[in-house]
């Protein structure tokens, strides 16, 4: 960091903003590949509480005409991680992790997920904005199944704080 | 479901360490989650819930009343303050508006008296969705 002497650098200091780079809105990342499996769903059912048998027994899923046993919505998380990553830590987009808190968030699902099932999501960039001196990131994934349908569309949007 | 309705009340006490049970099972291990003096040491009182945990609370009380996972087709939310773990959260909807077989509800969750999800709007399929 640059060290200002003086009134001038006091100044500066008192008026720390994100310095947000809108150059990079509309990036879009190679697509990542995640393979779904039942005992990720199981533990993740198991880690949020649920207690729907779709989610725990192969048994009841196959019963109810599902493959396998079947992700919860939020198992979106899970499979869209692998592609928030690399964004997340994109030294273009330049976020300064340790002050970024999770905003927002939106999820739209299509066709469910089950063990077996092999998703594919593509992260971009949204939006990117600087108000009161917080940086604003907006960052869209698709996630698509291994038969072309659009499983989930994110919108994930953080704040990172100024100083 | 009519406009007016609400869902059937969802509450939960997560306990200690589910924080690193979520951490584990989702692949999110900020340690502001799971570190007690890491979080203490960034000006949190202590390891705060993961964000799409309190979410996932929202999402399940919408598939309870919805009849499964099938039912939910979108959750949008607004992160507020911070979750704890041992403190109860309480998610709860109201319908607005149910046409061409979905209905819209607007949710939120609350812990200690404080919403730390709001402006929240789900939107459930109102077809038969017993088996799904």
């Amino acid at each position: 960091m640059l060290r200002l002497a003086g009134a001038a650098g006091r100044a500066l200091l008192e008026l720390p903003r994100v310095a947000v780079n809108t150059g990079v809105i509309g990036k879009t990342y190679p697509p990542a590949e995640y393979a779904v499996g039942r005992e990720k769903i199981r533990e993740f059912a198991l880690a949020v509480g649920e207690t729907n048998p779709l989610h725990l027994d192969v048994a009841a899923a196959r019963e109810a005409g599902h493959a396998d046993v079947v992700a919860p919505p939020m198992f979106a998380v899970v499979y869209s991680f692998p592609a928030l990553w690399p964004v997340l830590f994109d030294p273009e987009i330049g976020i300064d992790f340790s002050r970024m808190v999770h905003a927002g968030q939106e999820f739209a699902w299509g066709p469910l997920v089950v063990a077996g099932d092999e998703i594919s999501t593509t992260v971009s960039v949204a939006d990117i904005s600087e108000r009161a001196g917080n940086g604003f990131y907006v960052f869209a994934s698709e996630s698509v199944n291994g038969r072309g349908e659009t499983v989930c569309s994110g919108r994930w949007s953080n704040i990172v704080r100024g100083a | 479901m009519q406009p007016g309705d609400e869902i059937a009340p969802l509450a939960v006490t997560p306990d200690k360490y589910l924080t690193v049970r979520y951490a584990g099972a989702s692949g999110d291990f900020n340690p502001i989650h799971i570190d007690e003096q890491f979080a203490q040491q960034v000006g949190l009182p202590g390891r705060i819930l993961h964000g799409l945990y309190t979410m996932a609370q929202v999402a399940r009380a919408h598939t309870d009343a919805g009849g499964g996972p099938g039912s939910l087709k979108r959750l949008s939310v607004q992160f507020r303050g911070m979750g704890l773990p041992e403190h109860e959260l309480v998610v709860t909807g109201k319908v607005v508006s149910a046409q061409d077989g979905v209905a819209v509800v607007e949710c939120g969750c609350e812990q200690n008296g404080k919403r730390i999800i709001r402006n929240a709007e789900a939107e459930l399929l109102l077809s038969d969705v017993s088996s799904r």
